[in-house]
């Protein structure tokens, strides 16, 4: 199944795909989001940023159980 | 897309810090209530203190203060214009809170005879308690609303109140920002808990979600409460806060402070003479930048490696830990390098300055059954701390309140108008994206609403406010995500027309610069030393008034009432 998420450009949220465990069911860096940015994609089966309004405030990289993902500061503000 | 009713108790809006208490002291009061916890986000990471917070900013714990000395110490800071009911309603319980927190398993800072270890950063008294170690609050909190059995649920977006005959509470309506289903509450009583109107003003970076408050707080509570008949207090009376420029955050002074880190200007002279955020010691920040002796810094670099390792481990952990990702971009180290401060969007917020619903010492807001409590609520200078106190006495009242009164009547017609106003940018063909919207009225807000507020801009504004309202109808959503971030627009108005018309009729200068008004450029306790409150008039249309400050608890001494008017050191300090 082809991709069904665009991700956003420059994402400041990046999943370390390798390290994932979303085709296991984790959901924890996407129930975690106080902004509800990130989203599994069905179609590849890979955690996306899918929107731009991340508060850089870290529960996704803190609570991910294999240290899949990596927060930076939004390109606006670096 | 469909729609769900829940009935309940006690309906809480809102798991951020105040939420989670008044929803676990109802419970604890009454096991055989419904509890409902609602929140935007998720509940475990909700709300302002998602990754802990490091430091309590009004502990009144004895031997270090009295209530009666925090009370007065809150007057004076806030210009006056305070309930001290309220104030000594949170100082008097602030001690049992920090205990009973502790008792939970947050960590305070203690010495080494495990008594607590007070600070002093405000202009009179100590009232800091650092927390090294406070990353874990919300885990801690969220295992006792587990414990208690109150009920959960996450991703929704309450939008409106419903009220009954008698404008008593009838629960409220909310969208499911995930499968986009309309779900209707009903509640005999209602606790808004749902923070800071925070995107307010935008970010000098032009961010959307570069704000100092969690984002998820875009005014709802303000919004809700206005709607449903609520009185609302001190909204000329802006959030301004002083932050890392561009990060947007916290420095923090309060951290720094006890450490020996100050605020300076760009020849590197002191210029305040505490950092404790207050309008008057934004003031003196705002005119230090507008002298030409800006820009403004954080100074750390005197202090030893060790010291500034110690302030890392607190900054880069709790409440922002991205400030050591932020500062390392820029290639900013505390040891060599001064941290460049900017002064913020303004917001609305009862917590930080005292912009909020109106409640009174039980938490009680003017709509029978309707409670608000934490950074919503206009209890000056309240914080994480007083968020959770007013909490747990919000949801000690309800409980109360509901003793012999049936749920209150749903009015259809109601439910019906919010139905159609929230789901109609779904059927646009084509239309603004909320993002849009929400970006111009940002923009027009820091234009016309930033102070030093003028008359002619803020009316102008109110125009534009009023084009943008007609916009409103033109929003395409293409996603229930997109339709959350739709309503949000609405509530980001209502605060903006709200304090502009509150900033317009209080025709005086209060609160440094929260109330710089220069065509009326002296305080003026003649005509003004009362609340003004904005509520909806019969017509739709705000009404503004005076509700008098209520006799003082404490009364406060003549010498003391300007003291956080002289925050300024006027020489240079000495080397």
């Amino acid at each position: 199944m082809p991709a069904t998420i665009r991700e956003v450009p420059n994402p400041s949220v990046r999943i370390d795909h390798g390290k994932c465990i979303a085709d296991k069911g984790c959901r924890s860096c996407i129930d975690s989001c106080p902004l509800d940015i990130l989203a599994f994609d069905e179609g590849d089966g890979k955690v996306k940023m899918a929107y731009d309004e991340c508060w850089y405030c870290l529960p996704c990289e803190h609570d991910c159980p294999t240290k899949a993902v990596t927060v930076s500061i939004p390109y606006l503000l670096r | 897309m469909e729609t769900r009713t829940l009935d309940v108790d006690v309906l809480v809006v809102g798991g951020g810090t105040a939420g989670p208490l008044a929803a676990i002291r109802a419970k604890e009061k009454d096991r055989n209530l419904r509890v409902l916890l609602l929140d935007k986000a998720n509940v475990k990471r909700a709300g302002a203190i998602a990754e802990g917070m490091d430091s309590v900013n009004n502990a009144v714990i004895p031997g270090h203060a009295t209530p009666e000395q925090y009370v007065r110490e809150i007057t004076i800071a806030n210009d006056g214009i305070v309930n001290q009911a309220t104030i000594h309603a949170y100082a008097s319980r602030s001690h049992d809170m920090i205990r009973k927190l502790d008792g939970w398993g947050v960590k305070f800072e203690k010495d080494g005879n495990g008594d607590y270890a007070v600070k002093k950063v405000h202009h009179m008294g100590a009232y800091v308690l650092p927390m090294p170690e406070g990353y874990n609050v919300k885990k801690v909190i969220y295992r006792q609303i587990r414990k208690v059995g109150v009920e959960v649920s996450n991703r929704l977006t309450a939008t409106r109140l419903l009220t009954g005959g008698g404008g008593r509470i009838a629960g409220a309506l909310a969208l499911d920002s995930r499968s986009g289903d309309f779900v209707v509450v009903r509640a005999r009583a209602v606790i808004l808990c749902t923070g800071a109107a925070g995107r307010l003003g935008l970010p000098a970076s032009g961010y959307l979600f570069g704000t100092y408050e969690n984002p998820t707080n875009a005014g709802d509570g303000y919004s809700m409460a206005y709607h449903a008949g609520a009185e609302l207090s001190g909204l000329e009376c802006f959030q301004i806060n002083p932050l890392i420029k561009d990060y947007n955050g916290p420095a923090c002074a309060y951290v720094t402070g006890p450490f020996g880190g100050y605020t300076v200007n760009a020849k590197g002279e002191r210029f305040i003479k505490s950092d404790y955020w207050s309008g008057q010691m934004m003031l003196e920040f705002w005119r230090e930048l507008e002298s030409g002796n800006g820009p403004v810094f954080l100074k750390l670099d005197h202090l030893a490696p060790e010291t500034v390792t110690r302030i890392e481990n607190i900054l880069h952990i709790t409440e922002r830990p991205t400030r050591g990702r932020f500062h390392e971009g820029r290639h900013t180290d505390y040891r060599s390098d001064l941290v460049e401060m900017h002064i913020s969007e303004i917001g609305l917020c009862g917590g930080h300055s005292a912009s909020g619903v109106w409640v009174d010492e039980h938490a009680r807001t003017t709509v029978p059954g309707l409670y608000a409590a934490g950074d919503l609520c206009n209890v000056a200078h309240n914080y994480m701390l007083g968020a959770m106190v007013f909490g747990e006495i919000a949801g000690g009242d309800a409980v109360d309140f509901l003793d012999g009164q049936a749920h209150a009547a749903i009015d259809q017609d109601q439910v019906e108008a919010e139905r159609k106003r929230l789901f109609a940018p779904l059927g646009r063909e084509e239309g603004f994206t909320p993002a849009q919207v929400e970006y111009k009225l940002r923009r027009m807000v820091n234009d016309y609403l930033q102070p030093p507020k003028v008359t002619a801009k803020m009316e102008i504004g109110l125009r534009r406010f009023a084009e943008i309202r007609e916009d409103l109808e033109r929003i395409k959503a293409t996603s229930p995500h997109e339709l959350m971030r739709a309503i949000e627009v609405h509530a980001i108005l209502d605060c903006a027309e709200l304090a502009a018309h509150a900033s317009l009729y209080r025709t005086e200068s209060r609160w440094g610069l929260y109330h710089h008004y220069p065509e009326h450029p002296e305080r003026n306790d003649a005509e003004w030393f009362t609340f003004v409150e904005v509520r909806k008039g019969a017509d739709g249309r705000p009404v503004c008034f005076k509700r008098p400050v209520p006799p003082y608890l404490f009364p406060i001494d003549e010498q003391d009432r300007d003291a956080y008017n002289r925050l300024r050191i006027d020489a240079p300090a000495a080397a």
